[in-house]
């Protein structure tokens, strides 16, 4: 465990990359800041911009349009961080599985992009806010473990 | 001598208890939004972990940045509100050792708004800049209501410009003094940069504006600068309106001033939408500024003809 790991497990901020979802998952990581959930008692807040990001949670199947657009996202936020993917389609391209637009699950564009990213996956259509919540410690605790 | 100013700056009334009186001044912000919308809210020292964080992340200059701009401007709000916070802290404690007036304060004050607006333009982002502009606007819109209300401060105390004149009388208990302090407390609720007046940030209209760029450290000292406003500002409303901050057990009244006002701007914060920026130009230059006005006619009346409480 590092000082960054560990500032990011006490503060993980969250930006929210749309790569073409159906709008569902969206709707539950914006659930996990409504008073039954509140991931602020961990610290954590909804950020605008992935410069002051620490967890990019991606939604959707990773459209072909989309791909250009997370790739910079993933440039342009500031080490380190870790992408969440949030929903079946983002953890396995779910229904959208033989689409001819649909180019991969998260996790695959991310590793082409950089190997050491961290991704955690988040199942479920969509996953409930405790499980997007879990996922979130999980991923972070794995951050900790890996920036020994 | 040495070991005084460096005590001073670095320790009382300097950076560690401006910080560490603005951390928990953050963390209220927090917990009180947090327990007006029926949430938990987070732990006590969740603003210090914040700026923790930044200072371990990677520090990004955007390609298209002026990047010498970009990299020193955001010293210029923590500075200027460090040596604002010691000459308040100053002439309430040891109201002989005279360092500055309340002008040199109004002054330091600019400072943290000037930094957003050359952090936003230098970051080469037209969010960015366009996050400045409106910060430059909200600038001129505050600044005339709340020169006008410090103005009415001065008349009613007689003239002086020294901060402890005005920290050793109630300016607001007056109906000059009460109209000031309303308007002085609106200017200083857009200087803190909070609902409804965030136009310049506005996360879900431009991403956070003029910081829209700024990550790692950078993005931490604009962080510490908007901690340390959480108690420069509130403190200087207190010194030049509310009868100074006190000392030796008068001390836990101010505390109790400074809480009251402090929970006063959350409270507005929680509970008004966003203005627009014409709107806000509107409210500041027909609305507070009249009010200072008002306030100011009637100071000078009450002192002409000698009545305490106009």
């Amino acid at each position: 465990m590092t000082w960054t790991s560990w500032g990011i497990s006490k503060s993980p901020w969250l930006y929210h990359v749309s790569t073409g979802s159906c709008n569902n998952c969206d709707i539950e990581v914006v659930d996990c800041l409504t008073p039954k959930f509140d991931v602020e008692r961990f610290g954590g807040k909804l950020v605008g911009s992935p410069r002051h990001a620490d967890v990019l949670m991606a939604t959707g199947a990773m459209t072909r349009k989309s791909k250009p657009r997370f790739k910079r996202v993933l440039e342009a936020a500031a080490k380190p961080f870790i992408v969440a993917s949030v929903g079946s389609c983002a953890c396995s391209k779910g229904i959208f599985h033989d689409a001819y637009n649909c180019v991969g699950p998260v996790r695959k564009v991310t590793r082409n992009v950089d190997e050491e990213i961290l991704v955690v996956n988040i199942p479920g259509c969509p996953p409930r806010p405790e499980a997007i919540i879990e996922g979130l410690v999980n991923g972070l605790q794995k951050l900790k473990e890996v920036q020994q | 001598m040495v070991g005084r100013l460096v005590f001073d700056f670095f320790v009382f009334p300097g950076l560690f208890f401006t910080l560490g009186v603005g951390i928990l001044a953050s963390w209220l912000v927090r917990k009180v939004s947090a327990l007006v919308q029926w949430r938990v809210g987070p732990p006590l020292l969740q603003p210090a972990y914040d700026i923790a964080k930044l200072f371990g992340k990677e520090n990004i200059i955007p390609k298209g940045s002026t990047e010498w701009g970009f990299l020193i401007v955001p010293l210029l709000g923590p500075i200027g509100l460090l040596l604002a916070s010691i000459i308040l802290v100053k002439a309430n404690y040891l109201a002989a050792a005279f360092i500055g007036d309340v002008i040199v304060v109004l002054y330091l004050l600019v400072l943290p708004a000037l930094a957003v607006v050359l952090g936003g333009m230098s970051s080469g982002n037209p969010l960015s800049s366009l996050g400045a502009n409106r910060e430059l606007r909200l600038v001129a819109a505050y600044e005339l209501p709340l020169i006008l209300a410090v103005t009415t401060a001065i008349v009613k105390t007689g003239g002086g410009l020294r901060l402890a004149i005005f920290s050793s009388q109630w300016v607001a208990a007056s109906f000059s003094g009460a109209f000031a302090f309303i308007a002085a407390l609106m200017c200083i609720q857009a200087e803190l940069g909070f609902i409804p007046f965030d136009i310049p940030e506005a996360e879900t209209e431009i991403m956070g504006g003029p910081l829209i760029e700024y990550s790692g450290p950078l993005l931490g000292l604009f962080k510490i600068s908007h901690l340390m406003a959480l108690l420069v500002l509130p403190l200087f409303l207190i010194t030049v309106f509310l009868g100074g901050f006190g000392t030796g057990w008068g001390a836990l009244w101010g505390a109790i001033k400074y809480v009251l006002v402090l929970v006063v701007i959350i409270l507005i914060k929680n509970t008004n939408p966003r203005l627009r920026s014409d709107q806000a130009l509107k409210f500041f230059w027909y609305g507070a500024a009249p009010l200072g006005l008002i306030a100011l006619v009637l100071a000078v009346v009450g002192n002409f003809i000698g009545i305490a409480w106009l």
